[in-house]
Protein backbone atom coordinates (compact mmCIF):
# COMPACT_ATOMS: atom_id res chain seq x y z
CA UNK A 1 0.00 0.00 0.00
CA UNK A 2 2.63 2.49 1.04
CA UNK A 3 5.04 1.38 -1.63
CA UNK A 4 2.31 1.89 -4.25
CA UNK A 5 2.20 5.58 -3.29
CA UNK A 6 5.59 6.14 -4.90
CA UNK A 7 4.32 4.74 -8.19
CA UNK A 8 1.17 6.86 -8.03
CA UNK A 9 3.49 9.84 -7.59
CA UNK A 10 5.38 8.96 -10.78
CA UNK A 11 2.06 8.54 -12.62
CA UNK A 12 1.16 12.08 -11.52
CA UNK A 13 4.47 13.21 -13.03
CA UNK A 14 3.38 11.60 -16.29
CA UNK A 15 -0.03 13.32 -16.18
CA UNK A 16 1.36 16.78 -15.35
CA UNK A 17 4.26 16.32 -17.76
CA UNK A 18 1.77 15.65 -20.57
CA UNK A 19 -0.60 18.41 -19.47
CA UNK A 20 2.06 21.13 -19.80
CA UNK A 21 2.96 20.65 -23.51
CA UNK A 22 -0.63 19.86 -24.49
CA UNK A 23 -1.92 22.88 -22.59
CA UNK A 24 0.74 25.17 -24.01
CA UNK A 25 0.64 23.88 -27.59
CA UNK A 26 -3.01 22.99 -28.15
CA UNK A 27 -4.96 25.22 -25.72
CA UNK A 28 -2.99 28.38 -24.95
CA UNK A 29 -0.94 28.53 -28.15
CA UNK A 30 -3.71 28.96 -30.74
CA UNK A 31 -5.08 31.93 -28.76
CA UNK A 32 -1.75 33.76 -28.80
CA UNK A 33 0.01 32.94 -32.04
CA UNK A 34 -0.86 33.92 -35.60
CA UNK A 35 -1.71 31.21 -38.14
CA UNK A 36 -1.15 32.37 -41.71
CA UNK A 37 0.56 29.54 -43.61
CA UNK A 38 1.78 30.20 -47.14
CA UNK A 39 3.49 28.05 -49.74
CA UNK A 40 6.83 29.71 -48.98
CA UNK A 41 6.56 29.12 -45.25
CA UNK A 42 5.51 25.51 -45.41
CA UNK A 43 8.16 24.54 -47.95
CA UNK A 44 10.90 22.26 -46.66
CA UNK A 45 13.98 24.20 -45.61
CA UNK A 46 17.07 23.48 -47.66
CA UNK A 47 19.34 26.50 -47.20
CA UNK A 48 17.13 28.73 -49.33
CA UNK A 49 17.06 26.64 -52.51
CA UNK A 50 14.22 24.50 -53.85
CA UNK A 51 14.29 21.14 -52.05
CA UNK A 52 15.61 18.32 -54.23
CA UNK A 53 13.88 14.97 -53.93
CA UNK A 54 12.53 13.38 -50.79
CA UNK A 55 14.47 13.31 -47.51
CA UNK A 56 13.46 9.73 -46.78
CA UNK A 57 16.16 8.18 -48.91
CA UNK A 58 18.30 5.21 -47.97
CA UNK A 59 20.93 5.75 -45.33
CA UNK A 60 24.07 4.09 -44.11
CA UNK A 61 23.76 0.47 -42.97
CA UNK A 62 26.10 1.27 -40.05
CA UNK A 63 23.15 2.66 -38.12
CA UNK A 64 21.47 -0.77 -38.15
CA UNK A 65 24.64 -2.51 -37.02
CA UNK A 66 25.01 -0.12 -34.09
CA UNK A 67 21.33 -0.57 -33.22
CA UNK A 68 21.76 -4.36 -33.18
CA UNK A 69 24.87 -4.12 -31.01
CA UNK A 70 23.02 -1.77 -28.69
CA UNK A 71 20.13 -4.19 -28.21
CA UNK A 72 22.52 -7.01 -27.34
CA UNK A 73 24.58 -4.98 -24.89
CA UNK A 74 21.62 -3.21 -23.28
CA UNK A 75 19.96 -6.50 -22.42
CA UNK A 76 23.24 -7.79 -21.00
CA UNK A 77 23.59 -4.70 -18.80
CA UNK A 78 20.11 -5.38 -17.46
CA UNK A 79 21.35 -8.77 -16.21
CA UNK A 80 24.17 -7.02 -14.33
CA UNK A 81 21.79 -4.82 -12.30
CA UNK A 82 20.19 -7.46 -10.04
CA UNK A 83 23.62 -9.00 -9.56
CA UNK A 84 25.06 -5.63 -8.47
CA UNK A 85 22.22 -5.07 -5.97
CA UNK A 86 22.77 -8.48 -4.36
CA UNK A 87 26.56 -8.45 -4.67
CA UNK A 88 27.22 -8.22 -0.91
CA UNK A 89 25.34 -11.46 -0.27
CA UNK A 90 26.79 -13.44 -3.17
CA UNK A 91 30.48 -13.25 -2.24
CA UNK A 92 33.13 -15.12 -4.21
CA UNK A 93 30.60 -17.31 -6.03
CA UNK A 94 28.75 -14.29 -7.43
CA UNK A 95 32.03 -12.65 -8.39
CA UNK A 96 33.36 -15.60 -10.40
CA UNK A 97 30.00 -16.13 -12.08
CA UNK A 98 29.95 -12.53 -13.18
CA UNK A 99 33.57 -12.64 -14.36
CA UNK A 100 32.52 -15.45 -16.69
CA UNK A 101 29.58 -13.38 -17.90
CA UNK A 102 31.68 -10.24 -18.45
CA UNK A 103 34.37 -12.25 -20.29
CA UNK A 104 31.71 -13.60 -22.65
CA UNK A 105 30.47 -10.05 -23.16
CA UNK A 106 33.99 -8.84 -23.90
CA UNK A 107 34.50 -11.68 -26.39
CA UNK A 108 31.41 -10.44 -28.22
CA UNK A 109 32.78 -6.91 -28.25
CA UNK A 110 36.18 -8.08 -29.53
CA UNK A 111 34.43 -10.10 -32.25
CA UNK A 112 32.52 -7.02 -33.40
CA UNK A 113 35.75 -5.03 -33.23
CA UNK A 114 37.71 -7.52 -35.34
CA UNK A 115 34.84 -7.76 -37.86
CA UNK A 116 35.20 -3.97 -38.27
CA UNK A 117 31.61 -3.33 -37.19
CA UNK A 118 32.87 -0.50 -35.00
CA UNK A 119 34.58 1.34 -37.86
CA UNK A 120 32.58 4.36 -39.00
CA UNK A 121 33.30 5.38 -42.57
CA UNK B 1 -0.85 16.36 3.79
CA UNK B 2 2.69 16.30 2.40
CA UNK B 3 3.79 13.24 4.36
CA UNK B 4 2.20 11.01 1.75
CA UNK B 5 5.05 8.53 1.75
CA UNK B 6 3.92 6.86 4.97
CA UNK B 7 0.15 7.16 4.82
CA UNK B 8 -2.46 5.15 2.91
CA UNK B 9 -3.85 6.85 -0.15
CA UNK B 10 -6.74 9.25 0.53
CA UNK B 11 -8.08 12.11 -1.60
CA UNK B 12 -6.20 14.60 0.57
CA UNK B 13 -2.86 12.79 0.16
CA UNK B 14 -3.48 12.60 -3.57
CA UNK B 15 -4.00 16.37 -3.57
CA UNK B 16 -0.77 16.74 -1.60
CA UNK B 17 1.06 14.68 -4.21
CA UNK B 18 -0.43 16.73 -7.04
CA UNK B 19 0.66 19.97 -5.37
CA UNK B 20 4.12 18.44 -4.94
CA UNK B 21 4.32 17.60 -8.66
CA UNK B 22 3.18 21.08 -9.68
CA UNK B 23 5.73 22.64 -7.31
CA UNK B 24 8.48 20.53 -8.93
CA UNK B 25 7.27 21.60 -12.38
CA UNK B 26 7.27 25.30 -11.43
CA UNK B 27 10.73 24.97 -9.86
CA UNK B 28 12.08 23.18 -12.91
CA UNK B 29 10.72 25.80 -15.30
CA UNK B 30 12.36 28.49 -13.18
CA UNK B 31 15.63 26.55 -12.99
CA UNK B 32 15.69 26.01 -16.76
CA UNK B 33 15.01 29.70 -17.43
CA UNK B 34 18.01 30.73 -15.36
CA UNK B 35 20.12 27.79 -16.53
CA UNK B 36 20.00 29.24 -20.04
CA UNK B 37 20.85 32.70 -18.71
CA UNK B 38 23.66 31.22 -16.60
CA UNK B 39 25.07 29.31 -19.58
CA UNK B 40 25.07 32.38 -21.83
CA UNK B 41 26.64 34.52 -19.11
CA UNK B 42 29.33 31.95 -18.21
CA UNK B 43 30.28 31.25 -21.80
CA UNK B 44 30.24 34.98 -22.50
CA UNK B 45 32.72 35.62 -19.70
CA UNK B 46 34.92 32.70 -20.76
CA UNK B 47 35.09 34.17 -24.26
CA UNK B 48 35.80 37.69 -22.98
CA UNK B 49 32.29 38.97 -23.72
CA UNK B 50 29.65 40.36 -21.38
CA UNK B 51 26.76 38.06 -22.31
CA UNK B 52 23.09 39.07 -22.18
CA UNK B 53 22.71 42.39 -20.32
CA UNK B 54 19.86 44.30 -21.99
CA UNK B 55 16.54 42.83 -20.81
CA UNK B 56 15.95 43.63 -17.14
CA UNK B 57 18.70 44.29 -14.58
CA UNK B 58 21.93 42.46 -15.59
CA UNK B 59 19.95 40.82 -18.39
CA UNK B 60 18.11 38.64 -15.86
CA UNK B 61 14.86 38.69 -17.85
CA UNK B 62 16.49 37.65 -21.15
CA UNK B 63 15.27 34.03 -21.05
CA UNK B 64 11.78 35.13 -19.96
CA UNK B 65 11.64 37.44 -22.99
CA UNK B 66 12.85 34.60 -25.23
CA UNK B 67 10.13 32.26 -23.99
CA UNK B 68 7.40 34.88 -24.44
CA UNK B 69 8.65 35.61 -27.94
CA UNK B 70 8.55 31.90 -28.84
CA UNK B 71 5.03 31.61 -27.40
CA UNK B 72 3.61 34.21 -29.81
CA UNK B 73 5.49 32.93 -32.89
CA UNK B 74 3.63 31.13 -35.64
CA UNK B 75 3.69 27.34 -35.46
CA UNK B 76 4.72 26.33 -38.99
CA UNK B 77 4.08 22.75 -40.11
CA UNK B 78 5.90 21.88 -43.35
CA UNK B 79 3.62 20.71 -46.16
CA UNK B 80 5.70 17.57 -46.73
CA UNK B 81 5.89 16.62 -43.06
CA UNK B 82 4.18 13.66 -41.46
CA UNK B 83 1.70 15.83 -39.61
CA UNK B 84 0.70 13.61 -36.67
CA UNK B 85 4.26 12.57 -35.82
CA UNK B 86 5.51 16.12 -36.32
CA UNK B 87 3.01 17.46 -33.78
CA UNK B 88 3.60 14.66 -31.28
CA UNK B 89 7.42 14.56 -31.27
CA UNK B 90 8.10 17.51 -28.91
CA UNK B 91 5.64 16.11 -26.38
CA UNK B 92 7.30 12.68 -26.47
CA UNK B 93 10.72 14.28 -26.08
CA UNK B 94 9.62 16.40 -23.11
CA UNK B 95 7.52 14.02 -20.98
CA UNK B 96 10.33 11.58 -20.00
CA UNK B 97 12.67 14.48 -19.22
CA UNK B 98 10.17 15.67 -16.63
CA UNK B 99 9.28 12.19 -15.36
CA UNK B 100 12.86 11.33 -14.41
CA UNK B 101 12.75 14.14 -11.84
CA UNK B 102 10.28 12.10 -9.78
CA UNK B 103 13.00 9.93 -8.23
CA UNK B 104 15.69 12.53 -7.49
CA UNK B 105 16.01 13.07 -3.72
CA UNK B 106 16.30 16.86 -3.43
CA UNK B 107 16.13 17.17 0.36
CA UNK B 108 16.57 15.02 3.44
CA UNK B 109 12.79 14.94 3.99
CA UNK B 110 12.09 13.98 0.35
CA UNK B 111 8.61 15.42 0.08
CA UNK B 112 9.02 15.74 -3.67
CA UNK B 113 10.63 12.34 -4.23
CA UNK B 114 9.12 9.02 -5.15
CA UNK B 115 11.02 6.63 -2.89
CA UNK B 116 11.18 3.89 -5.54
CA UNK B 117 13.22 0.74 -4.94
CA UNK B 118 14.13 0.78 -8.63
CA UNK B 119 14.84 4.53 -8.75
CA UNK B 120 18.08 4.36 -10.73
CA UNK B 121 16.68 1.87 -13.23
CA UNK B 122 13.59 4.07 -13.60
CA UNK B 123 15.80 7.04 -14.45
CA UNK B 124 17.92 5.20 -17.01
CA UNK B 125 14.92 3.49 -18.62
CA UNK B 126 12.91 6.69 -18.99
CA UNK B 127 15.75 8.90 -20.14
CA UNK B 128 16.30 6.60 -23.13
CA UNK B 129 12.70 7.19 -24.26
CA UNK B 130 13.64 10.71 -25.37
CA UNK B 131 15.54 9.18 -28.31
CA UNK B 132 12.14 8.15 -29.65
CA UNK B 133 10.94 11.76 -29.74
CA UNK B 134 14.14 12.88 -31.43
CA UNK B 135 14.01 10.22 -34.15
CA UNK B 136 10.32 10.95 -34.67
CA UNK B 137 11.09 14.65 -35.12
CA UNK B 138 13.88 13.93 -37.57
CA UNK B 139 11.79 11.51 -39.60
CA UNK B 140 8.53 13.47 -39.57
CA UNK B 141 10.12 16.74 -40.70
CA UNK B 142 10.97 15.22 -44.10
CA UNK B 143 14.03 17.43 -44.21
CA UNK B 144 17.51 16.14 -45.03
CA UNK B 145 19.20 18.01 -42.20
CA UNK B 146 16.60 16.83 -39.72
CA UNK B 147 16.83 13.20 -40.78
CA UNK B 148 20.63 13.24 -40.61
CA UNK B 149 20.49 14.93 -37.21
CA UNK B 150 17.91 12.47 -35.93
CA UNK B 151 19.88 9.43 -37.13
CA UNK B 152 23.15 10.74 -35.72
CA UNK B 153 21.43 11.53 -32.48
CA UNK B 154 19.94 8.06 -32.18
CA UNK B 155 23.26 6.36 -32.98
CA UNK B 156 25.11 8.53 -30.49
CA UNK B 157 22.58 8.27 -27.67
CA UNK B 158 22.20 4.49 -27.86
CA UNK B 159 25.98 4.06 -28.03
CA UNK B 160 26.62 6.20 -24.96
CA UNK B 161 23.73 4.75 -23.02
CA UNK B 162 25.68 1.53 -22.51
CA UNK B 163 28.70 3.15 -20.79
CA UNK B 164 26.24 5.29 -18.80
CA UNK B 165 24.42 2.20 -17.58
CA UNK B 166 27.70 0.41 -16.80
CA UNK B 167 29.33 3.33 -15.00
CA UNK B 168 26.67 3.48 -12.29
CA UNK B 169 26.96 -0.27 -11.58
CA UNK B 170 29.90 0.30 -9.24
CA UNK B 171 27.77 2.63 -7.12
CA UNK B 172 24.96 0.06 -7.05
CA UNK B 173 27.45 -2.62 -5.92
CA UNK B 174 28.79 -0.45 -3.09
CA UNK B 175 25.37 0.67 -1.89
CA UNK B 176 23.59 -2.63 -2.57
CA UNK B 177 20.50 -0.79 -3.75
CA UNK B 178 18.95 0.95 -6.73
CA UNK B 179 17.00 3.28 -4.44
CA UNK B 180 18.51 6.75 -4.79
CA UNK B 181 17.56 7.70 -1.21
CA UNK B 182 19.36 4.62 0.14
CA UNK B 183 22.40 5.40 -2.03
CA UNK B 184 22.64 8.89 -0.48
CA UNK B 185 22.24 7.49 3.04
CA UNK B 186 24.96 4.92 2.37
CA UNK B 187 27.40 7.63 1.35
CA UNK B 188 26.90 9.36 4.70
CA UNK B 189 27.95 6.21 6.60
CA UNK B 190 30.36 4.56 4.16
CA UNK B 191 34.03 4.58 5.18
CA UNK B 192 35.10 6.12 1.86
CA UNK B 193 32.57 8.93 2.11
CA UNK B 194 31.26 10.19 -1.21
CA UNK B 195 31.32 7.55 -3.95
CA UNK B 196 33.36 9.83 -6.20
CA UNK B 197 36.43 8.58 -4.27
CA UNK B 198 36.09 4.78 -4.62
CA UNK B 199 34.25 5.18 -7.95
CA UNK B 200 36.45 7.77 -9.63
CA UNK B 201 36.63 5.73 -12.86
CA UNK B 202 32.87 5.32 -12.82
CA UNK B 203 32.43 9.05 -12.27
CA UNK B 204 34.65 10.01 -15.21
CA UNK B 205 32.88 7.55 -17.52
CA UNK B 206 29.51 8.78 -16.23
CA UNK B 207 30.30 12.43 -16.92
CA UNK B 208 31.59 11.74 -20.45
CA UNK B 209 28.59 9.56 -21.27
CA UNK B 210 26.28 12.19 -19.75
CA UNK B 211 27.74 14.88 -22.03
CA UNK B 212 27.06 12.64 -25.02
CA UNK B 213 23.54 11.78 -23.85
CA UNK B 214 22.80 15.48 -23.54
CA UNK B 215 24.11 16.11 -27.08
CA UNK B 216 26.40 18.77 -25.67
CA UNK B 217 29.85 19.86 -26.82
CA UNK B 218 32.17 18.05 -27.57
CA UNK B 219 29.48 15.53 -28.59
CA UNK B 220 27.05 17.97 -30.22
CA UNK B 221 27.21 16.49 -33.73
CA UNK B 222 23.45 15.91 -33.94
CA UNK B 223 22.85 19.62 -33.45
CA UNK B 224 25.89 20.97 -35.24
CA UNK B 225 24.62 24.42 -36.25
CA UNK B 226 27.29 24.99 -38.84
CA UNK B 227 26.67 21.77 -40.80
CA UNK B 228 23.18 20.51 -39.95
CA UNK B 229 21.28 23.74 -39.13
CA UNK B 230 20.43 22.51 -35.62
CA UNK B 231 19.73 18.93 -36.74
CA UNK B 232 16.48 17.24 -35.82
CA UNK B 233 14.57 20.44 -35.01
CA UNK B 234 15.45 22.44 -38.12
CA UNK B 235 11.80 22.55 -39.21
CA UNK B 236 10.37 23.36 -35.78
CA UNK B 237 9.33 26.87 -34.89
CA UNK B 238 7.63 28.68 -32.06
CA UNK B 239 6.66 26.78 -28.96
CA UNK B 240 7.29 23.33 -30.38
CA UNK B 241 10.93 24.32 -30.80
CA UNK B 242 10.81 25.66 -27.24
CA UNK B 243 9.77 22.25 -25.93
CA UNK B 244 12.81 20.59 -27.49
CA UNK B 245 15.05 23.19 -25.87
CA UNK B 246 13.16 22.81 -22.61
CA UNK B 247 13.60 19.05 -22.51
CA UNK B 248 17.31 19.44 -23.27
CA UNK B 249 17.84 21.81 -20.38
CA UNK B 250 15.66 19.78 -18.03
CA UNK B 251 18.02 16.89 -18.80
CA UNK B 252 21.03 19.08 -18.02
CA UNK B 253 19.52 19.69 -14.59
CA UNK B 254 18.38 16.08 -14.15
CA UNK B 255 21.70 14.46 -15.03
CA UNK B 256 23.58 16.91 -12.81
CA UNK B 257 21.17 16.08 -9.99
CA UNK B 258 21.72 12.37 -10.64
CA UNK B 259 25.52 12.79 -10.61
CA UNK B 260 25.19 14.68 -7.31
CA UNK B 261 23.06 11.91 -5.87
CA UNK B 262 25.25 9.04 -7.01
CA UNK B 263 28.74 10.42 -6.59
CA UNK B 264 28.72 13.60 -4.47
CA UNK B 265 26.70 12.52 -1.46
CA UNK B 266 23.38 14.02 -2.54
CA UNK B 267 21.72 16.33 -0.03
CA UNK B 268 24.06 15.38 2.84
CA UNK B 269 26.43 17.97 4.30
CA UNK B 270 27.18 19.82 7.52
CA UNK B 271 25.65 23.11 8.85
CA UNK B 272 23.64 24.19 5.81
CA UNK B 273 20.09 22.93 5.10
CA UNK B 274 19.92 19.83 2.92
CA UNK B 275 18.29 21.50 -0.12
CA UNK B 276 21.05 24.12 -0.17
CA UNK B 277 23.76 21.44 -0.19
CA UNK B 278 21.96 19.74 -3.04
CA UNK B 279 21.71 23.03 -4.95
CA UNK B 280 25.42 23.83 -4.43
CA UNK B 281 26.63 20.42 -5.61
CA UNK B 282 24.26 20.34 -8.58
CA UNK B 283 25.30 23.86 -9.60
CA UNK B 284 28.95 22.81 -9.50
CA UNK B 285 28.25 19.94 -11.92
CA UNK B 286 26.17 22.19 -14.19
CA UNK B 287 28.99 24.75 -14.22
CA UNK B 288 31.37 21.96 -15.22
CA UNK B 289 29.13 21.03 -18.18
CA UNK B 290 29.10 24.67 -19.37
CA UNK B 291 32.83 24.97 -18.83
CA UNK B 292 33.43 21.94 -21.06
CA UNK B 293 31.29 23.54 -23.76
CA UNK B 294 33.43 26.69 -23.71
CA UNK B 295 36.66 24.66 -23.79
CA UNK B 296 36.31 21.71 -26.15
CA UNK B 297 35.98 21.62 -29.95
CA UNK B 298 33.46 19.31 -31.61
CA UNK B 299 34.53 15.68 -32.20
CA UNK B 300 34.43 13.91 -35.55
CA UNK B 301 31.68 11.36 -36.19
CA UNK B 302 33.93 8.30 -36.43
CA UNK B 303 35.92 9.36 -33.34
CA UNK B 304 32.68 9.74 -31.45
CA UNK B 305 31.38 6.24 -32.12
CA UNK B 306 34.68 4.42 -31.69
CA UNK B 307 35.33 6.29 -28.44
CA UNK B 308 32.11 4.92 -26.95
CA UNK B 309 32.65 1.32 -28.03
CA UNK B 310 36.43 0.98 -27.91
CA UNK B 311 37.28 3.08 -24.86
CA UNK B 312 34.32 3.81 -22.60
CA UNK B 313 32.64 0.38 -22.59
CA UNK B 314 35.86 -1.59 -21.85
CA UNK B 315 36.83 0.94 -19.16
CA UNK B 316 33.37 0.75 -17.58
CA UNK B 317 33.43 -3.08 -17.63
CA UNK B 318 36.89 -2.99 -16.05
CA UNK B 319 35.50 -0.68 -13.36
CA UNK B 320 32.76 -3.19 -12.53
CA UNK B 321 35.30 -6.03 -12.19
CA UNK B 322 37.68 -3.84 -10.16
CA UNK B 323 34.92 -2.73 -7.78
CA UNK B 324 33.84 -6.35 -7.34
CA UNK B 325 37.39 -7.53 -6.63
CA UNK B 326 38.18 -4.69 -4.21
CA UNK B 327 35.00 -5.10 -2.17
CA UNK B 328 35.67 -8.85 -2.06
CA UNK B 329 39.13 -8.25 -0.57
CA UNK B 330 38.41 -5.35 1.78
Amino acid sequence: MLYANAFIFTVLFLVVGMALPIGALAVLGPLLRPNRPSAGKTATYESGVEPVGDARARYNVRYYLYALLFVVFDVEILFLYPWAVEYHHLGLFGFTEMIVFIVLLTVGLIYAWRKKVLEWN
Amino acid sequence: MFSWQATPLRPLTLLGMLIGVVVVLALVLGIVTYLIYFERKVIGWMQGRIGPNRVGPLGLLQSVADVLKLLIKEDIIPANADRALFLLAPVIAFVPSFMVLAVIPYTASHIFTANLNVGLLYYIALSSLTILGIVMAGWASNNKYSLLGGMRSAAQMISYEIPLGLSVLGVVMLAGSLNLVTIVQHQATDRFGWYIIPQIIGFVVFMIAALAELNRTPFDLPEAESELVAGYFTEYSGFRFAFFMLSEYVYVFAISALATTLFLGGWAGPFLPSWLWFAIKTSAIIFFLFWVRATMPRMRGDQLMSFAWKVLIPVALFNVVLTGALSLIG
